[in-house]
């Protein structure tokens, strides 16, 4: 299992935030990370990340045991982060952003560039001057440079114009049917179905349902996912 | 095509060849050594853009790589002229390349030391914890009666490279005008490198830095003792320069003024520090030759560039800085 989250507890402060998340992702395989605003789904990212390292339970990622692990450490056990928000380095250009997070594998510039030709064209451009979708572009750009084991993608369409989202859509789609492992959080339930191997829903910081997407029936869409 | 700046950077670095070259044609050795002194100063400043314009690291002890380079230059010409040996039997030497590497390897050394220890801390605490580091070797150098203590060291002779008659203002120049062109060279290469933008992405958000998988310690820490040693070379040449190093290279003020230089000519600029220097010893000899309180002058046009300029003069005359 190249990610194994076995019942993780996580605070914020004093506050419980995480009550025991389970979840794995295999080799090549895609995940949804699914349920309702404050559920839990970024909490856990950042617990996987050990940006905010759980009190409980345990986070290995092919077999790594990542406890006690600075955050740098993790990415570099094959995790490619893209988080909530498009968080680029507003004050390099978009090449200075992609070369800064460069590690050797078969993800490079080019290849980065063939994926959105959009950031070949704003190579040059300081990332804060770009729009909405060209940032997203650049922050997947980014964790793909890293060579991920596993992309986790937080959110990665929220905000955008319906056009840019299909190409971000797209870009995911290409990424799974190449192998690429990967995480991934978003709302659009139309696009996110069909590229997902399986589901994990979380309810108030647990783990409530899991299953292939065939079996996210209607009625557990309403009772989880519905507003 | 050149862009706007790449314009600036070569008419500022042709002023800097062309000035001391008309002034020594003239017979105006003065100024052959006012221009020495601005390749100097850009030089160590250039060092300290490593870190702090690149880095974001506001490093307010740059004055210990400085006056240390300063005193690896005094301190082997010293046993050079004397023969006494130094340590370990070594000869001191009057070899300028020596000192050099002595320079900014002893330089290197001690960045790697207060490096490792200040970078444990950020912002207000970095400064001051720098500056802690800067005032001891301050200290040190001032009760240390081998070199001169408070007094100083004077170098009877300068140094010597090969080829060239350094005791000529103008020789000594070039020198100096190489060596910074060398170091803005590996200020850009740097830049430009996958470490110079992980540096300077460290300094815009470290927790995104480590997500993708970099150390901002570890990044900082190398940029830091990159600097450390720049500044260090800077100071040797400016020790051959006076023929003289006094622990007031050491001090605070010498650490303020390289801050100032970079402020003044535009942080983060590759030509910066140079424009900065340059406007810098300009001040100090228009003014200096006024007013014995230059430095109150001085002080209101920081203000200024602070208030209203704060890409500095490169910012001025080549248009909004890429910095931030």
């Amino acid at each position: 299992m190249l990610l194994d989250v076995a019942k993780i507890e996580a605070f914020y402060g004093a506050s419980q935030a995480l009550f025991g998340v389970d979840l794995s992702v295999a080799e090549g395989e895609a995940v949804a990370l699914m349920g309702r605003n404050g559920m839990g789904k970024t909490t856990t990212i950042r617990a996987i990340c050990n940006l905010n390292p759980p009190r409980a339970g345990r986070v290995k990622i092919g077999g790594v045991d990542i406890r006690g692990k600075r955050p740098h450490h993790v990415a570099k056990l094959g995790i490619g982060l893209v988080p909530e928000g498009r968080r680029c380095f507003p004050n390099l250009t978009v090449r200075e952003n992609l070369v800064a997070a460069a590690r050797p594998g078969t993800w490079t510039l080019e290849r980065v560039n063939e994926l959105f030709p959009r950031l070949e064209e704003r190579h040059a451009q300081m990332a804060r001057s770009l729009s909405g979708g060209e940032q997203q572009m650049l922050a997947i750009g980014r964790a793909l440079m890293t060579n991920p084991r596993l992309l986790i993608l937080d959110e990665a369409t929220e905000g955008l114009a319906p056009v840019i989202r299909q190409d971000i859509w797209k870009a995911i789609r290409r990424l799974k049917a190449e192998g690429l492992s990967i995480l991934v959080v978003d709302k659009t339930l139309s696009e996110l179905l069909p590229v997902a191997d399986r589901c994990v829903i979380l309810e108030n910081g647990k783990s409530a349902w899991s299953g292939k997407p065939a079996d996210l029936t209607s009625e557990l869409q309403d009772r989880y996912l519905g507003v | 095509m050149l862009s706007r700046e790449n314009l600036v950077n070569l008419v500022l670095a042709a002023t800097l060849l062309a000035v001391p070259l008309a002034a020594n044609a003239l017979g105006q050795p003065f100024y052959v050594t006012l221009a020495t002194r601005i390749a100097i100063l850009a030089l160590a400043a250039t060092g300290l853009n490593l870190a702090l314009g690149l880095g974001g690291l506001v490093s307010f002890g740059h004055a210990a790589f400085f006056g240390i380079g300063g005193y690896a230059a005094g301190i082997l010409a010293t046993h050079g002229f004397s023969g006494d040996p130094l340590i370990f039997g070594l000869p001191g030497t009057n070899q300028m390349w020596v000192i050099w590497i002595v320079a900014v390897v002893v330089a290197g050394l001690v960045g790697l030391a207060i490096g490792a220890i200040s970078l444990r801390t950020s912002g207000v605490y970095f400064i001051m914890i720098t500056l802690a580091f800067a005032q001891m070797v301050y200290y040190f150098a001032v009760s240390w009666p081998a070199y001169g203590g408070e007094d100083g060291l004077s170098i009877l002779v300068r140094n010597q490279f090969p080829g060239v008659m350094t005791m000529r203002p103008l020789s000594f120049f070039l020198i100096c005008y190489v060596i910074l062109l060398i170091g803005i060279g590996l200020f850009a290469l740097i830049r430009a490198s996958r470490f110079g933008s992980a540096l300077q992405a460290a300094r815009q958000n470290e927790v995104r830095v480590a997500t993708v998988g970099i150390e901002p310690y570890r990044i900082r820490l190398t940029g830091f003792v990159i600097s450390a040693m720049m500044t260090g070379l800077a100071g040797a040449l400016f020790a051959d320069l006076n023929r003289f190093v006094s622990p007031s290279m050491l001090s605070w003020h010498m650490s303020g003024e390289l801050i100032v230089l970079i402020i003044l000519g535009g942080t983060g600029r590759l030509f910066g520090p140079l424009a900065g220097a340059a406007l810098y010893v300009a001040f100090e000899y228009a003014l200096g030759g006024l007013t014995e309180r230059w430095q109150f002058f001085l002080g209101l046009i920081l203000l200024v560039v602070v208030l209203f300029a704060r890409g500095g003069l490169l910012g001025l005359l080549a248009g909004k800085a890429r910095h931030g």
